[in-house]
């Protein structure tokens, strides 16, 4: 008997039975769905969080100084040394000071809870931004503790008009700040997203947030694969500024990537496995419904094989069944799944595509699945002896 | 006769156990048929008749006793085995026709074909032509439920005959239709068997024995007669049955 004839039988059995054919199929459309889905939507938010990272630059290691009970500090001029006395391990560094301050433009009376950064003239290097208008800080600024600010787009629209920004003022906890640059937008320029931002220079920062000592730097490795040595070099040198190794922590960005990406993968692992159960209880219900059918038909078993079928023509036919019943519903899961995770998508707001590997994944699970649970029945049907299953009612 | 016999019944016992009691369907059988014969093998319900078709047809195997088919003997053949015979060398024509009423006449005729492993157009071809013998060609992508009893039992016919078997076996092919039907069936089975086919024809009916070359009478698993369909063999069954009933 031909493969093809035999899967075509199989299809009108299924159609003869559409209601209970379906019913059989549900564990399995639900199972491989379920699949779909957590593999798409844990895939879209794993690109979501790199995407983060990489906007952060995954060459960054943040240094937090945290030198509680020490009197000792370090000094902007102390990291600036180690990174000119290492420049085959780092290009550039910044400190970082985080105000939370008040902001409000000269020509609105709206004002803002903001976040303001203080750093230095080659943050934009250090994190990649690139000023539309103007220019970013520069050394003189700093240097000199010149009240000027780059901002980002979402500020430029709410408080100005597009493109009108530039030399305008904005006061910072009461502080008047020239707009010497806008960065070109990275986001949609809506609230809370990184267009909303306000860079100062350190020096001024410092002394608007009444500490004396700077928490906090970035630096950029010239190379992310001499992580270790770079860590080590930065590890020796802040030892024996502060003392101990205890008042401050070296934080590489690709790290917290890293940790966060293993922590997703668990997680996934540990949702496709559940949403495998389903497919395992999928396929109790598909041999249940097989050792039905297989009674029912006793009697079409029988004349088979009064007409010369052999057990492995039997065999073949149920087995070809069942796997086209959890191949067909293994269809109707990937399109179940593949619609339900765009919409996800888009409620969501992350990108989703389901992935290839998923669904050619889940179909041959769900195949393998009908031929795993249909072989049971199919034996039972060949084993059947013709006469007493042609005596059957 | 020199030819060696196609159906071959060596003291063929069958007993089936029921808790203490022993039941012998079939008693020490033995009968030979060869090409070309029609035999219609006659007995009441019980009488082991069909137990005796079941074993001719390889669909069961004797308790005791030996059965040739075509001179092999088929009690040592695997399932398989005898499943290959039953394909290549016997045609059944049952009572209830058992076609399978999923499939249309054309697909039902090839199912004997289609498990010999002939080609999609060879199963055609060769199905057609046997609808074509049993006139019901026109009807070839009906379903089974759509056909008279007798259009029916033509194309299960039909079926026994595509596979060209060396045996046709019918078991109370008349069973379940009407006198005038029954007797085109019959009439179409002689055709048959003078056109050169064997055939074994299982009933209870003496209208239909009178009609045979050949006629074995089954009673209580013995054979009681085996010889031409003469009066005497009728009137003897008759009167036995009759005894039995007074005894």
């Amino acid at each position: 008997m031909k493969f093809t004839k035999t899967v075509k039988l199989a299809f009108e059995s299924i159609m003869s039975n559409k209601l209970r054919s379906f019913l059989t199929m549900l564990g399995i459309i639900i199972g491989v769905g379920a699949v779909i889905i957590l593999v798409s939507i844990m895939d879209g938010v794993t690109g979501q969080v790199t995407d983060a990272f990489e906007n952060f630059g995954m060459n960054n290691i943040t240094v937090s100084i945290t030198s509680r009970g020490s009197t000792r500090y370090v000094e902007p001029e102390d990291m600036y040394k180690i990174i000119d006395e290492n420049p085959e391990l780092f290009t550039y560094c910044t400190p970082n000071i985080t105000l939370n301050a008040t902001v409000k433009s000269n020509i609105s009376s709206e004002n803002e809870r903001s976040t303001v950064t203080g750093i230095d003239e080659t943050y934009d290097k250090i994190n990649q931004l690139t000023t539309e208008q103007g220019r970013f800080l520069q050394f003189i600024d700093v240097d000199k503790m010149l009240k000027v600010c780059v901002i980002g787009t979402y500020y430029e629209q709410t408080f100005f008009e597009r493109g009108k920004a530039l030399g305008e003022t904005i006061k910072i906890n009461g502080e008047p700040f020239t707009i010497v640059g806008v960065l070109e937008e990275k986001a949609d320029s809506s609230e809370n997203s990184s267009d909303q931002c306000i860079y100062i220079p350190y020096t001024i920062a410092s002394k608007m947030s009444w500490n004396s000592s700077i928490g906090s730097y970035t630096v950029t490795m010239a190379d992310a694969n001499n992580l270790e040595t770079a860590k080590s070099v930065l590890q020796k040198e802040l030892t024996e500024i502060l003392g101990s190794s205890d008042f401050y922590k070296i934080i590489a960005t690709q790290e917290i990537l890293d940790e966060l990406n293993s922590i997703i993968g668990t997680m996934k692992a540990a949702l496709v496995c559940i949403a495998g159960i389903s497919l395992l209880v999928g396929g109790i219900g598909i041999m249940n419904i097989m050792l039905v059918t297989v009674t029912e038909r006793t009697r079409e078993i029988g004349i088979r094989k009064s007409l010369g079928a052999k057990k492995k023509n039997i065999l073949t036919q149920f087995v070809v069944e069942a796997a086209t019943v959890s191949g067909v519903g293994g269809i109707l899961g990937i399109v179940f799944g593949a619609v339900v995770s765009i919409i996800a998508g888009k409620l969501l707001d992350i990108t989703i595509i389901p992935s290839f590997f998923a669904v050619a994944l889940a179909f041959s699970v769900s195949v393998a699945i009908g031929i795993i649970f249909g072989y049971l029945p199919a034996k039972n049907a060949a084993n059947l002896n013709p006469i007493d299953a042609l005596r059957f009612e | 006769m020199d030819k060696k016999p196609l159906v071959e019944f060596e003291n063929i016992y069958k007993i089936y156990k029921m808790g203490d009691s022993e039941v012998r369907a079939l008693d020490g059988v033995s009968f030979s048929v060869f090409e070309g014969e029609f035999v219609v093998i006659i007995g009441q319900s019980g009488s082991g008749k069909s137990t005796c078709m079941n074993i001719i047809g390889c669909l069961d195997v004797p308790t005791e006793g030996t059965y040739l088919l075509k001179g092999t003997d088929v009690s040592k053949l695997t399932d398989d085995e005898q499943a290959e015979i039953r394909n290549k060398t016997l045609g059944f024509i049952f009572q209830q026709y058992n076609l399978l009423p999923k499939l249309n006449i054309l697909d039902n005729v090839k199912l004997p074909l289609m498990y010999k492993g002939l080609k999609e157009s060879e199963q055609n071809e060769r199905a057609m032509e046997a609808l074509e013998r049993v006139g019901i060609a026109d009807k070839y992508h009906h379903k089974p439920s759509q056909l008279s009893g007798g259009q029916q039992q033509r194309a299960s016919i039909a079926r026994a005959l595509a596979g060209s078997p060396s045996v046709i076996l019918a078991d109370e092919p008349t069973g379940a239709l009407d006198s005038k039907t029954s007797a085109e069936v019959i009439e179409f089975l002689i055709t048959l068997n003078s056109q050169g086919n064997t055939i074994i024809l299982i009933t209870h009916d003496n209208s239909i024995a009178a009609r045979a070359k050949r006629v074995i009478r089954i009673y209580d698993g013995k054979i009681t007669y085996d010889g031409p369909p003469s009066n005497d063999a009728i009137i003897r069954s008759t009167v036995l049955t009759q005894k039995e009933a007074t005894v």
